[in-house]
């Protein structure tokens, strides 16, 4: 990373380069905030009055958001701020921990409607195949690099072999990694770099065909080449898929999204269009932590 | 002044005495040390030569015996008859593997099921219940299995299928299953906890069920450690010898069925060992049993040891 990309001010308004063939160049070429005024701006999930609490402490406090369809929603603030409560209450992915509580309303556009996840009788299998999830940490399962990625489709009741090869192979072309192991599918996932295995998880969660994808820090565990390719990816994923991501990372913030949202302490202070964000934010806090003030 | 004064002695005194403390506390942590050392030195030594004498002794009475019978006709012979010289160890051997595979078979599914239980769906309170009782299940002495085996089982068994008896390995069967469920949950238990949560979570964010996600990440994930539980409950049931003795029947041959009479190379030596002559063929022969279960619990040891390094081996790589 050159030390003009550092810079969260000068990385934004940067022109738009042709995606160079050579991804292991580390320059990132998406400009994601560039097109910000291009795209419609219609929210596949409206968050309202989102409160999440473990115990007696409030994680996150009545958060109003709206994630902006087939688009990269980035989730910034320091750590324990809530940032990852808010993506895994998406997914209620929440509730695998104990004593969590969560009220208010999450609304995900649901074959044309939109419907509140935390209703009573929802299906949560229904759920989490319209809103995928990839980890922190690559979380391949014990398997092949083919079963990895048919595992989803697999249990939602298909068999016929050439379907799943042929899903298997759409979501690896989507995740960039089939160049990489469309010899060795049957190897197992684990033999695979950091970096592919955290590839082969978006493929995992892809093959699924979701229509948002949550991010939890998907490169906070690679190296700058390999966060690279995620970070190209995750622009070419935002044409067809709404991303949800959380980041540590400003640049990566900067860099990937278009729309960020900055938490502090368990609340959400302000978002905007990421452009905005970065450069021209409204709320003195986030122009304190963008700034590198704090945090 | 005086103050000062006193302050300005005490200081080097202090120190004086504080070296020498820590000079004699030096020569005698090195002097305790070579102590302990020698005694842990010593205890393993006693161990190993222990271990060594046992396999001598056991080896010696039993190629005692193939001085006079040929390996194969002990290891391979159908007839167990000492009073016309033969010494066919087969429906011994035949038995213990039967019994043990049989347990395997009861005690394996409730086993897996009981670990999956324990270690995903039960709530702490249920896991309260559970963990002391399996525990206590594993202190029940084996003559109170045995006894509860012969009291109770033996007469359900005779009575709903008509034979006889009721003994047989049907029953040693049910009572080793039960005797080998404890290692066995516990063990398989702590292989499913052993599972990285991200990997679970990872299956459950994929739109899966609990029970897709347990049958097709968790336990394949755990499959090492559960087959270590497996081998272990099979070298604890295959030496397991009192519970076995009283409801098996003792007959020493070859079983026909599992409601028969039917005998176990444990079995066995623990019913003649007091009425061969030392020295004797069939002494002998009991001796030669024993190292036959020695080898075979070595097998399974083996066996344990190879699946755990497949165990680390794959939890490395995925990290």
């Amino acid at each position: 990373m050159t030390a003009e990309a550092m810079s969260p001010l000068k990385i934004v308004p940067m022109v738009p380069k042709v995606v160079s063939p050579a991804p292991e160049a580390p320059e990132m070429a998406t400009l994601a905030g560039q097109a910000e005024t291009d795209r419609e701006v219609e929210p596949a999930v409206r968050v309202r009055g989102l409160t999440v609490a473990y115990g007696s402490t409030p994680g996150i406090k009545s958060i109003d958001l709206d994630l902006p369809e087939r688009s990269v929603t980035a989730l910034i603030g320091p750590s324990g701020c809530g940032k990852s409560t808010f993506l895994r209450a998406l997914n209620r992915m929440n509730e695998l921990f104990q004593g969590v509580a969560t009220a208010g309303e999450v609304l995900v556009r649901w074959d044309g409607q939109f419907q509140n996840i935390y209703a009573p009788g929802v299906d949560l299998v229904e759920l989490r195949k319209r809103v995928g999830m990839v980890f922190q940490r690559p979380n391949p399962f014990p398997k092949s690099i083919f079963e990895n990625v048919v595992y989803g489709p697999r249990h939602h009741g298909v068999s016929n072999r050439a379907l799943l090869a042929e899903a298997a192979e759409e979501a690896l072309h989507q995740a960039a990694l089939w160049d990489e192991v469309k010899d060795k599918l049957n190897a197992p996932a684990a033999a695979l770099s950091g970096g592919q295995q955290q590839r082969l998880c978006i493929a995992r969660a892809l093959a699924v065909r979701p229509d948002v994808i949550l991010m939890d820090e998907p490169t906070a565990s690679l190296d700058p080449i390999s966060t690279g390719k995620i970070e190209d990816l995750l622009g070419k994923l935002s044409k067809d898929y709404t991303i949800v991501i959380v980041t540590h990372n400003l640049q990566q913030a900067a860099r990937v999204s278009h729309k960020t949202a900055f938490f502090l302490n368990g609340e959400l202070i302000e978002a905007a269009p990421t452009l905005q964000m970065m450069t021209n934010p409204r709320d003195r806090r986030t122009e304190n932590y963008v700034t590198g003030r704090f945090g | 002044m005086s103050a000062l004064n006193t302050g300005r002695t005490a200081v080097p005194t202090q120190t004086g005495v504080g070296a020498a403390v820590r000079t004699r506390l030096r020569g005698r942590r090195r002097d305790t040390g070579a102590i302990w050392r020698g005694l842990f030195f010593a205890s393993a030594i006693f161990l190993v030569i222990s271990i060594a004498a046992i396999l001598v002794m056991v080896g010696r009475q039993a190629a005692a015996l193939f001085t006079q019978v040929r390996p194969l006709a002990f290891l391979f012979g159908r007839v167990w008859a000492p009073e016309h010289g033969l010494y066919g160890a087969l429906p011994f051997l035949v038995g213990s593997l039967a019994a043990t595979g049989l347990a395997l078979l009861i005690g394996v599914p409730l086993g897996l099921a009981g670990a999956i239980y324990l270690a995903k769906l039960a709530t702490p309170r249920a896991q309260r219940v559970m963990r002391p009782a399996i525990e206590l299940l594993a202190g029940i002495p084996s003559v109170v299995y045995g006894w509860v085996g012969l009291t109770a089982l033996v007469p359900f068994i005779r009575r709903h299928s008509g034979h006889v008896t009721g003994f047989g390995l049907l029953a040693a069967g049910v009572v080793l299953a039960v005797m080998v469920l404890p290692t066995f949950i516990s063990l398989a238990e702590d292989a499913l906890r052993a599972v990285p949560q991200d990997i679970e979570h990872g299956s459950l964010a994929l739109g899966t069920t609990r029970w897709q996600t347990i049958a097709h990440v968790l336990i394949p994930a755990a499959w090492p450690g559960i087959a270590a539980a497996g081998i272990l409950s099979m070298a604890r049931a295959i030496g397991e010898t009192m519970a076995v003795q009283m409801v098996l029947g003792n007959s020493p041959v070859i079983p026909a069925g599992l409601i028969v009479p039917a005998s176990t190379l444990t079995s066995e030596i623990v019913l003649e060992m007091g009425s061969t002559p030392q020295g004797s063929p069939a002494n002998n022969a009991l001796f030669a049993m024993g190292l036959l279960l020695l080898l075979i619990s070595l097998g399974l040891i083996i066996a344990v040891r190879a699946t755990r390094k497949e165990a680390t081996a794959g939890v490395r790589q995925a990290h």
